[in-house]
């Protein structure tokens, strides 16, 4: 595993990041009108906000999920970071090296070694085959034909294609372009990989196959990741924290639980109102404060347990079960608490 | 970092493991191995059965045609074909010229002066472009039309007008039904599309000699000419627009129970129209470049004073009419154009995306404008209504009418006046301004001259004289070897047939050793414009600014006929090859240009962005994504830029470019040559038939 660089401290800082799209963004910036709601400063100016004053952390190892409508300035988020589109104003860190500070060497090194992206039309370059794309970055940075060719046939095992490295792009379907998509940014051996809505161009049981395959590659090779998508049940499922974005602004930023559990406002309480609540809620949500009904001998169960997961434990159980969290008591839960998350959702579906 | 065994994908999905039936098929070592074999044959053979053939010296074949031509000079008259058919046409031609002209610009017997004089016909004029385009076309014709006059240049410029415009009406008539029947059958496609490709794979200075042999020399044969040559695109374009009338509203129509007759006069005619005036603006042009060149048959206007000024080596007397030629085309150009938008109802015109459609078999003549810019642009609400406008039409008719009058009874009014002892106007007129130009030319020349005998001798050492021994100088079946296995290995079986074909003729011309020579210029020409258009191309696909500043320029030298780019290159060069390649180069690089620039644009911009996040350099972008990615537009260029670069290489013999070209002009100027000058004519057009038939199948074949 590769989390190599200066152990403690987030993989990747962001901080009063902004984008204003139009010949004088840097101007307004720093002017009054910088504060008007989006459609005015356009209407006043011309300009465009793109992003908003958008801070946040991702840790070594976190998925990350940045979520929103499409306008919502989701995808230029993902671009400011590497600067594919320069900020006009914030900062962005990657293991404590700051990217927006970068010369062009220094970004086009960056670009090179420490992270790589996934887009959403795969952006294969046609007139290769798939293993010469899978190893263009390496061929970039000026990797022997040898050392790349067998680096990528490597990542064509990962993804699990072996035998179609000698297709050309437009040969295979999108699921298999983009599994490509994903061989290519995991060639380069990146500390980052940043996904652009990848799997939005595919239909939905390409798409489940494809979440489970970034599952499983996060399992095998740990990676840190940034991923942008406008699938809520996407984010739910992959997410370990999820940063909701409206108009270029962050909404909420919290863990699945978070996000369902105690929307930050209507919009996403809006947005997360179809959401199989039993799936992603804990039992931190449900459980009520101990009221000295809980019977000492009743099942344990744990407050960060998923209640789908534990519902079957509690209705068999008759009378409330204790919920603990590191050995302590800090709620109980009984039938009715598991039957209202799901009976709701089934009056809402 | 670990790599595990992946789980089998599941994917109940069509596509199988690719095998790479991909033949790799070396290219490259081919080429190289053939150029080998070349050289080292061209070592121990140079200068061994070249087929070198004096100029003054023919063989049998040219003896021949020089007895048809005497034939046809001597008992054509009294042959049905001959004099009854051409004949019949050229003296229609003639008549309907000869009326014109003196309507508008020489004295009507027993008048002294014309029907109408210049006042009348500016005014006519004026009116005339007022109600088909608008006012900015009005305000150009009139200044052009003035300038003709002030220049001292209203006679031929009246008469390369009316050559143009005539031929454009036949072009009309002729050209709008076979459009409109090739739409609506395939099966009359198929059979003139490749008559078509002929046609305008053949560089214009060929149809000359053949159409003086039909036509005899003079107006008629001019306009013969120019209506052969400006008839492709019209046809092509019209037949376009009519088929990319889309598909569901001609199945609306039909549902409704529409004849075949009013689903064409109702619906496809009236979708169509915005495309066929594009038509009509590329055929104008054609034409007008076509009329110029017809000097060479005697054809009368602009063409004969600038070939005069060439041939006399006086770079003013050449370049006067010459600036009236590129005014006279600015003014149509702007004037069709500005027609075509004001028929514009909205949309009406399919989008065409230049490389795509014109590997599809549309060559247009160049890259419309229309497939560049935004459609919808040229539409603005106009100010008055539709019957306000015929009254005010009619009104101004009164002016018109009455200048007209004037202009029949007042002889300042009626023959432009000599202005050379005018006050401001005599700065104006045609023997000073070619003074002017001279004296320019003078002082220019020589302060730039180490910049461009440096160029002339580098390019001649370096590329063309070692190209031009390596082409010329091998045995002819060494040669004939080599461009089969060079079409073979590029374009595989088809263009090998071709090019043995095209061997065939170019060897039976007699003319094997001059084919080389002007095949040796094409290469050096095509290569130096590709260079240029790579450089310029790559720059306006990258940067939107440099398109927008650079665009309006190759549309400017675009509407200039190849002829004028003459005058400047000769003021430069002086007499030789060079002059002719260079003149070549201005006009094969801006179409070249165009297609490599929108070619660059057209590569997809996410695979750009991921080109972008894996790091790449901006030379690494160039080389590794954007220019693989536009190869085939690459290809359309080179094959654009090799049929431009023949047809005015081949022009450039009558400027010291030698070869085929100068065979062409001694067959016009010289009795005896005639047959030779034929001949050279059939081995041009075999040179361009093989060159482009490579081209389109190596375009074909690296498709990817």
């Amino acid at each position: 595993m590769t989390q190599t660089q200066n152990g403690s401290g987030p993989a990747l800082h962001v901080e009063g990041l902004w984008k204003i799209f139009g010949p004088n963004g840097d101007k307004i910036i720093k002017s009054a009108d910088a504060q008007l709601p989006r459609k005015e400063l356009q209407e006043k100016t011309g300009h465009v906000v793109g992003i908003r004053d958008v801070s946040f952390d991702v840790a070594p190892g976190e998925v990350f999920v940045v979520m929103g409508l499409s306008g919502s300035g989701k995808s230029t988020l993902v671009r400011l970071l590497t600067r594919l589109i320069e900020p006009t104003a914030g900062k962005v860190e990657l293991y404590g090296e700051d990217i927006t500070a970068m010369n062009d060497k220094a970004l086009l090194e960056t670009r090179r070694t420490k992270v790589s992206m996934v887009f959403q039309h795969f952006g294969l370059l046609p007139h290769r085959k798939v293993i010469d794309n899978i190893a263009f970055g390496l061929e970039v940075r000026g990797e022997g034909r040898g050392a790349r060719r067998n680096r990528a046939q490597e990542m064509v095992d990962l993804v699990g294609l072996s035998g179609y490295e000698n297709n050309y792009p437009d040969q295979l379907s999108g699921g298999k372009q983009q599994r490509f998509g994903l061989a290519r940014a995991l060639a380069a051996d990146p500390e980052v990989l940043m996904f652009d809505e990848p799997f939005s161009a595919l239909d939905p049981l390409i798409r489940r196959d494809m979440q489970n395959e970034v599952i499983r590659l996060h399992k095998e090779v740990g990676k840190t990741m940034v991923f942008i998508t406008h699938d809520l049940s996407e984010a739910l499922k992959l997410g370990d924290r999820i940063l909701i974005m409206r108009d270029g602004e962050i909404v909420q930023i919290g863990a699945p639980d978070e996000v369902v559990g105690a929307p930050a406002d209507d919009y996403v309480r809006d947005f997360t109102s179809e959401v199989p609540k039993s799936h992603v809620l804990t039992l931190k949500w449900v459980m009520r404060d101990p009221d000295g009904t809980e019977a000492t001998d009743a099942p344990v169960l744990q407050a960060d347990q998923i209640v789908r997961d534990a519902a079957r434990v509690v209705l068999d159980y008759d009378g409330p079960c204790r919920v603990e969290r590191g050995g302590d008591l800090v709620g109980i839960v009984d039938d009715e608490d598991i039957l209202r998350v799901v009976v709701a959702e089934e009056a809402s579906a | 970092m670990s790599v595990v065994a992946a789980p089998p994908v599941v994917s109940s999905k069509e596509e199988q493991p690719y095998v790479d039936p991909e033949r790799n098929r070396h290219t490259g070592y081919k080429l190289l191995a053939i150029l080998m074999v070349w050289l080292v044959l061209w070592l121990a053979l140079r200068g061994h059965q070249t087929r070198e053939l004096g100029l003054q010296d023919k063989t049998g074949f040219h003896d021949w045609l020089n007895e048809v031509r005497d034939w046809v000079q001597l008992h054509g008259a009294d042959n049905w074909f001959f004099g009854g058919v051409l004949g019949g046409i050229a003296d229609f031609f003639n008549a309907v010229f000869e009326f014109i002209q003196k309507l508008v610009s020489v004295g009507a017997f027993p008048r002294p002066v014309p029907e109408i004089g210049w006042l009348g016909v500016v005014a006519l004029a004026t009116w005339a472009t007022y109600a088909a385009a608008g006012l900015r076309a009005t305000l150009l014709v009139v200044f052009s039309l003035l300038a003709f006059g002030v220049t001292g240049l209203w006679s031929p410029s009246m008469d390369t007008l009316i050559i143009t415009l005539f031929s454009v009406l036949l072009c009309i008539i002729v050209g709008l039904p076979v459009g409109v029947l090739m739409a609506r059958r395939d099966r009359v496609s198929a059979a003139i599309t490749p008559l078509l490709d002929a046609m305008q794979t053949m560089p214009s200075f060929v149809y000359l000699l053949p159409m003086a042999l039909f036509f005899g020399i003079g107006a008629a044969c001019a306009v013969a000419i120019t209506v052969v040559y400006a008839l492709p695109p019209l046809i092509r374009i019209t037949e376009h627009g009519i088929r990319s009338v889309p598909e569901t509203t001609v199945e609306a129509a039909r549902s409704m129970g529409m004849t075949q007759r009013q689903l064409l006069w109702q619906v496809q005619l009236p979708m169509a129209r915005r495309t066929i005036v594009v038509g009509i603006n590329q055929s104008t042009m054609a034409a007008l470049s076509m009329a110029v060149i017809a000097a060479f048959v005697a054809g009368p206007g602009l063409g004969p004073l600038v070939n005069s000024g060439l041939q006399n080596q006086n770079v003013g007397v050449a370049a006067v009419p010459g600036l009236a030629i590129v005014l006279m085309a600015i003014m149509l150009d702007r004037t069709t154009t500005a027609a075509s938008e004001r028929t514009s109802k909205g949309g009406g015109i399919a989008s065409v995306s230049g490389p795509g459609v014109m590997l599809a078999g549309v060559v247009l003549e160049r890259l419309p404008r229309w497939a560049t810019e935004d459609a919808g642009k040229g539409e603005k609400r106009p100010r008055l209504t539709a019957a306000g406008r015929s009254s005010l039409l009619a009104v101004l008719l009164i002016p018109v009418l009455v200048a007209v009058w004037l202009s029949r009874y007042t002889l300042s009014l009626a023959e432009f006046p000599d202005v050379s002892n005018t006050p401001v106007l005599k700065y104006l007129d045609g023997a000073s301004l070619a003074q002017d130009i001279n004296d320019f030319t003078d002082w220019l020349v020589p302060a730039v001259d180490t910049f461009t005998l440096a160029l002339k001798d580098d390019v001649s050492n370096w590329l063309l004289n070692p190209l031009q021994s390596l082409l010329a100088d091998s045995p002819w079946w060494v040669m004939a070897g080599v461009l089969i296995a060079f079409a073979w290995t590029v374009g595989g079986w088809r263009p090998a047939v071709v090019t043995v074909l095209c061997e065939a003729v170019i060897f039976g011309t007699g003319l094997w050793n001059d084919s080389m020579v002007t095949l040796t210029m094409t290469i050096v020409a095509t290569l130096l414009t590709m260079l240029v258009a790579l450089v310029i191309g790559v720059a306006m696909g990258r940067n939107r600014r440099v398109d927008v500043i650079t665009r309006p320029f190759l549309d400017a030298f675009q509407t200039i006929p190849p002829f004028v780019y003459l005058v400047p290159a000769l003021a430069l060069f002086g007499v030789g090859r060079f002059t002719a390649i260079v003149a070549a180069i201005a006009y094969a690089a801006p179409i070249a240009t165009k297609l490599v620039a929108d070619g660059i644009r057209g590569v997809s911009p996410t695979t750009v962005e991921a080109a972008r996040a894996s790091g790449s350099t901006a030379w690494q972008m160039i080389t590794k994504v954007q220019l693989p990615m536009a190869r085939q537009a690459l290809v359309l260029a080179t094959n654009q830029g090799l049929l431009y670069v023949l047809s005015m290489v081949v022009i450039g013999g009558t400027v010291g470019g030698g070869s085929l070209g100068y065979i062409v002009y001694s067959g016009f100027t010289q009795d005896p040559l005639f047959g030779k000058g034929l001949a050279a004519g059939i081995a041009i057009t075999a040179i361009g038939i093989m060159l482009d038939r490579i081209a389109r199948s190596a375009a074909a074949r690296h498709g990817r």
